[in-house]
């Protein structure tokens, strides 16, 4: 060996693979918080004021250590970078790719691969963008009707009323987005690190088919039952 | 006998082999050779032509030893060389089975399979190094078929009695060849070897060394992509270009296997030896119609399982299935009941042209002969012959559309290798001083037959063995030859061009492919399996006349200025317009059969080979005399001290 | 057979290039690919046209020469299968059939189908290789490697470099050919030395190439004809983040 080349986050962050791998542990990160928001989401289920105290709770996690809600701007924060890291590794390897194929194919064949995997680009734009309308409607409550802070029940409801139907439609293609972006994330983001092997290829992908049903039908409950009138 | 047909030389002898008990030989050779001092091996420039097995192996050592290597292939990187698709294995003596083997039975094995028309030295120091070659290709990575202990597999191959065999799958030559192309382009990467892909070889740059003589000092390529002709020059040329198997247009060669490199250097006076020995190999898939491009072989051990036969009647155009057992004719279990479907492939070969001549033959011209699975899938069951041959068997149906579980396979002989070659001595130095050749492309260690997984063997050992000792010697001896005079490099540049614009020029009614395929033709009917003095004159007819042909009717569109893949084709054509004569007078001198080389006219009574020690025991060393002259044969005679000639007998 | 072919034309590097529609009347189903191409270039030659340049070399599935997209597929449509050993009864009388070259930034197209993949010998010169010298070698027993191990570095060894997976892959990535060598000299225990500043100096050549990222489409192991897994690209990952993150020295 005549050269060694650096090895540390540099050459990671540098590389092609580096990059997949920031993605993959920023994704997990990302992942993890989905979980935790989906089950304080079904608490709507349970009423009023075990959602609504479930949300004043969320700003008093880590007290008396943590002074109110800093709890809370420490995880944003720490979601906001992995969002932004996840997002600059995607764009900057998606302008990799189109710099290495700069001819198309005259003749295109159909996908032999994985759909899900196809659609990770797009998909992943149309999840950002909901992002923004997410926090504006329920976090700030800037495109929400009669937004009241620390009412939680109250906005879901008015959020997602029959008449409201298109802000309906619209959760539910990005939830769906979602669900293909995690069923090909969590699959890649295995690869990526090095986890995957032939003996768990199989599991592994019905796993993070799974994975990715449950997420959206514990998402879309919500709305629906709103929709549907069985909360209000 | 009349010897019109060529010229008589002085005799030859190969006076680099040292005297004494055979064992000792390489030993004695390594000491004597001279050595390089190291500091000066980085001075030394060696031009190395071709990457397979042979070159990429001699590149890659040469460049460790600290030589500056300069490389060329015609494909676009060193890893596609020809030697990728050697499908069987690689021998070696190293008795890892505790069956018997030995060096010594190794030697006696490949001496007594070349029907003894190969020097005794030569194979010795091929069987010697041959264990050493395993080592260096595991120590490489190379994946070679491994038992659940973690040891080498072995097989027994190609009728041999010992197990001796080291395979990678069906793919032996793949792995081995990757293992010599990783070994280059490290070197390449260190800067010791300037690798270039694309270019071929066109001519030999000589320069007269005053007393002593005319000497090989580089080479002219042609740089494929953009059509610049270019010296390279450096202290030794060593060719590695493989064999010339394409004469016959369809062979198991790859479609870019020429013999240009080696006919162009036989022209500046390296000798060519036993142009006539080739192989046909007796399992290839048949010809399918006229656009046929080439030929592909089908393992041997499809012959382990499968029963050989035809209809017993001519003409017979049944189905396979519509036959009944006592209408078929197993003939290879008829005629050679004690080796039955396992003779050797000259063997195999040439009785299945038999029955194909007496009208037996089956399939599409009558040219094929069935091999069949069926008693061997009732004896092993579906599973186990699919476990044992599925992949052959699925290549088989990709390429004819039929399915050989449920109707048996056609086979048919095929061209594919050639025993001859570039003559070399010992050191596998040529008559040009400073121009090795090694591999395929020389004459050396296989004698009149190749055993089946000597190729491979023989190959590395002259590549990572026995080139890198005796080059130096060379090298040693002619330190100082000082800068190639510019009038050399431009004359062999001239010759080059001169070539390239005629056949541009010629702008004919005829492409290069036809004139190949007509030609191809000629040397498979009568300097093929079966050759008659009658036939052979034959062709010394035909072959000139199509020369002729070629030369005013060729068309080659296109520029020498860049890609040109028509103009590449016709400069090989060219060359073997010229070599198919060279090996139809070789064969025609030699009216003995051996090995390869079947003469109808020497045969015993239950029609095998008929050798003639006493009149033929020698390589014939051929001299190119000029165009249209009488080539000069020079004879180097072959002794055997330790294997005893004798028949070889399969019945 | 009938067939109507539309090639990929291009004089040169720095042609525009374009397709061209050639009618073939007299197509014999036992063809190959190929031999359908040399018949039509037997006929472009006698026209006083430009033949059409496509690389092959051994016509058996091995060498790794022949390439050609064929209706959008790299090597065409039979699965495990070179260009050169597809046969034309794989299509049907009358069909229309699209032949394009490699499509990548790091194989520049030379002429017509052909295409320079030298960036593939680039990738094993800085690092697919075991050091080895020629004579260092111990025997060939003195290490016994299990035999899954074997197998499996065989079953990546068996890579012929032609590049399909990069012309298959929407990134462009040769992630899978770079990959198959870091598992095949990685799986072997003469491989282990070299094996963590193997992967970092083939990554690292990998992208100076040019070549996309692998975002696991797994469009290359479906285009493969040797059937590369891609499992060889998590073994390549993990050793390449042991290399860098858990910065595994060199034993």
């Amino acid at each position: 060996m005549l050269q060694t080349s650096p090895r540390a986050i540099p050459a990671l962050y540098r590389s092609s693979v580096g990059k997949k791998a920031i993605m993959a542990v920023t994704g997990v990160l990302l992942v993890l918080f989905l979980i935790a928001h989906m089950v304080g989401n079904l608490k709507v289920f349970l009423g009023p004021a075990e959602i609504d105290e479930y949300a004043a709770w969320l700003r008093t996690i880590g007290a008396p250590l943590l002074h109110h809600e800093w709890f809370l701007w420490i995880q944003r924060v720490v979601l906001l970078a992995a969002l932004v890291l996840h997002m600059t590794m995607a764009y900057q390897l998606a302008r990799r790719a189109r710099r290495a194929r700069p001819v198309r194919y005259r003749h295109r064949a159909k996908v032999q691969g994985s759909y899900a995997a196809r659609t990770m680009r797009w998909g992943g734009v149309i999840i950002a963008l909901f992002v923004i309308y997410h926090i504006l409607d329920l976090t700030t409550g800037t495109v929400n009707p009669g937004y009241q802070h620390g009412e939680v029940y109250r906005n879901l409801v008015a959020d997602f009323a029959p008449e409201r139907w298109y802000v309906t439609l619209f959760y539910t293609l990005a939830v769906v987005a979602v669900g293909f972006h995690l069923r090909h994330g969590l699959v890649s983001a295995t690869q990526s690190l090095g986890a995957a092997s032939p003996q768990r290829a199989r599991t592994l992908n019905l796993a993070a088919t799974a994975f990715a049903v449950v997420m959206v039908a514990g998402y879309l409950s919500v709305p629906f039952a709103v929709t549907v009138g069985l909360v209000d | 006998m009349t010897d019109s047909f060529y010229a008589s030389g002085e005799p030859i002898a190969d006076t680099k082999a040292p005297k004494g008990p055979i064992e000792d030989r390489w030993s004695t050779r390594k000491f004597e050779a001279k050595l390089v001092n190291p500091a000066n091996k980085r001075k030394k420039t060696i031009i190395v032509v071709g990457t397979g097995l042979a070159g990429g192996s001699a590149g890659a050592t040469l460049a460790e030893l600290g030589y500056q290597v300069v490389q060329f292939c015609f494909q676009d990187s060193p890893r596609r060389a020809h030697s990728i698709a050697a499908q069987g294995g690689i021998n070696a003596a190293k008795n890892y089975r505790n069956d018997g083997d030995s060096v010594h039975r190794l030697f006696y094995d490949t001496v007594k399979g070349g029907d003894f028309r190969a020097r005794e030295s030569n194979v010795h120091r091929l069987a010697e190094i041959s264990t050493q070659i395993i080592d260096q290709c595991v120590a490489q990575g190379v994946p070679f078929a491994r038992e659940y202990g973690g040891l080498l597999d072995n097989r027994s191959f190609g009728g041999a009695q010992v197990s001796r065999t080291f395979y990678a799958r069906g793919q032996t030559g793949q792995q081995l060849l990757l293992g010599a192309y990783q070994a280059l382009m490290r070197q390449v990467d260190a800067g010791n070897v300037e690798l270039h892909p694309r270019h071929e070889m066109l001519d030999l740059v000589m320069v007269n060394d005053g007393d002593r003589g005319a000497r090989a000092r580089g080479v002219v390529v042609r740089n494929l992509i953009t059509g610049e002709i270019k010296t390279y020059t450096g202290d030794a040329v060593v060719l590695a270009t493989g064999g010339y198997g394409n004469v016959y247009y369809l062979s198991t060669n790859a479609m870019g296997s020429n013999a240009t490199a080696i006919w162009r250097a036989h022209k500046h006076g390296a000798l060519f030896g036993n142009p006539c020995y080739t192989q046909i190999h007796p399992t290839c898939i048949p010809v399918s119609g006229d656009h046929q491009s080439k030929l592909t072989l089908m393992s041997e051990s499809l012959r382990n399982d499968g029963r050989v036969w035809v209809p017993k009647k001519a003409g017979d155009t049944r189905r396979p299935a519509d036959i009944p057992e006592d209408e078929r004719d197993y003939y290879l279990e008829r005629i050679y009941p004690a080796f039955g479907n396992l003779v050797p492939r000259d063997i195999a070969s040439r009785a299945a042209k038999n029955v194909c001549d007496e009208g037996r033959g089956v399939g599409p011209g009558g040219l094929g002969v069935y091999l069949d699975f069926a008693d061997a899938i009732g004896r092993l069951g579906l599973p186990a012959v699919k476990a044992k041959y599925g992949n052959l068997f699925d290549m088989y149906e990709r390429i004819t559309g039929e399915n050989p579980y449920e109707t048996p396979m056609r086979i048919y002989p095929a061209v594919h290798y050639t025993m001859g070659g570039l003559w070399v001595d010992y050191d596998l130095e040529s008559t040009v001083p400073g121009l090795f050749v090694i591999g395929e492309a020389n004459f050396s260690d296989h004698g009149a037959n190749r055993l089946g997984a000597s190729a491979l063997m023989q190959g590395l050992a002259d590549g990572y063995f026995v080139l890198p000792n005796t080059i130096g010697d060379y090298i040693a001896k002619n330190n100082g030859l000082g800068e190639v005079p510019a009038e050399a490099v431009t004359e062999a540049e001239g010759r080059v061009q001169a070539q390239i614009d005629r056949l541009l020029s010629i702008d004919g009614d005829r492409t290069v492919d036809s004139f190949h395929r007509e030609l191809g033709h000629i040397m498979w009917e009568y300097c093929g399996m079966e050759r008659t003095e009658e036939g052979l004159r034959k062709a010394l007819e035909l072959i000139p006349a199509l020369r002729e042909e070629f030369w005013q009717r060729v068309k080659v569109p296109g520029s020498a200025a860049d890609l040109n893949q028509s103009l590449e084709k016709a400069g090989r054509v060219a060359d073997f317009l010229e070599l198919a004569e060279l090996m139809v007078i070789d064969a025609l001198h030699r009216t003995e059969s051996c090995g390869g080389h079947f003469r109808a006219e020497s045969q015993d009574s239950d029609g095998e080979a008929k050798r003639d020690d006493v009149n033929f025991s020698y390589v014939a060393a051929w001299e190119w005399a000029g165009a249209g002259q009488r080539p000069v044969l020079h004879k180097e005679a072959l002794e055997f001290e330790y294997v005893k000639p004798s028949q070889r007998s399969y019945k | 057979m009938k067939l109507t072919l539309r090639v990929w034309r291009q004089k040169g590097p720095q042609d525009k290039g374009g397709m061209v529609e050639y009618q073939l009347d007299d197509v014999s189903p036992d063809m190959s690919f190929l031999e359908m191409l040399d018949v039509l270039n037997e006929r472009l030659i006698l026209d006083g046209e430009d033949p059409i340049a496509f690389d092959h070399d051994c016509r058996e599935g091995i060498c790794g020469m022949c390439s050609l997209v064929i209706n959008g597929t790299p090597h065409g449509p039979e699965k495990a299968t070179t260009t050169c050993q597809l046969h034309m009864r794989k299509f049907s009388d009358g069909e229309v059939i699209d032949i394009e070259p490699w499509r990548s930034q790091a194989f520049p197209v030379i002429k017509d189908l052909v295409v320079d993949r030298s960036a593939f010998d680039k990738i094993i010169e800085a690092g697919g290789y075991i050091s080895a010298p020629t004579g260092s070698a111990p025997d060939a027993h003195a290490v016994p490697v299990p035999k899954p191990d074997a197998d499996r570095a065989f079953e990546a060894a068996e890579c012929i470099a032609c590049g399909a997976c990069v012309a298959a892959c929407p990134n462009g990535s040769a992630m899978l050919f770079t990959a198959a060598k870091v598992t095949h000299l990685g799986l072997l225990p003469q491989g282990q030395p070299e094996r963590y500043d193997r992967v970092v100096n083939m990554v690292e050549a990998h992208d100076e190439a040019g070549f996309g990222g692998c975002t696991v489409t797994g469009e290359c192991t479906v285009a493969c004809p040797k059937g590369i897994p891609l499992d060889t690209i998590a073994q390549l990952n993990r050793d390449y983040l042991a290399a860098t993150a858990g910065r595994r020295k060199k034993s």
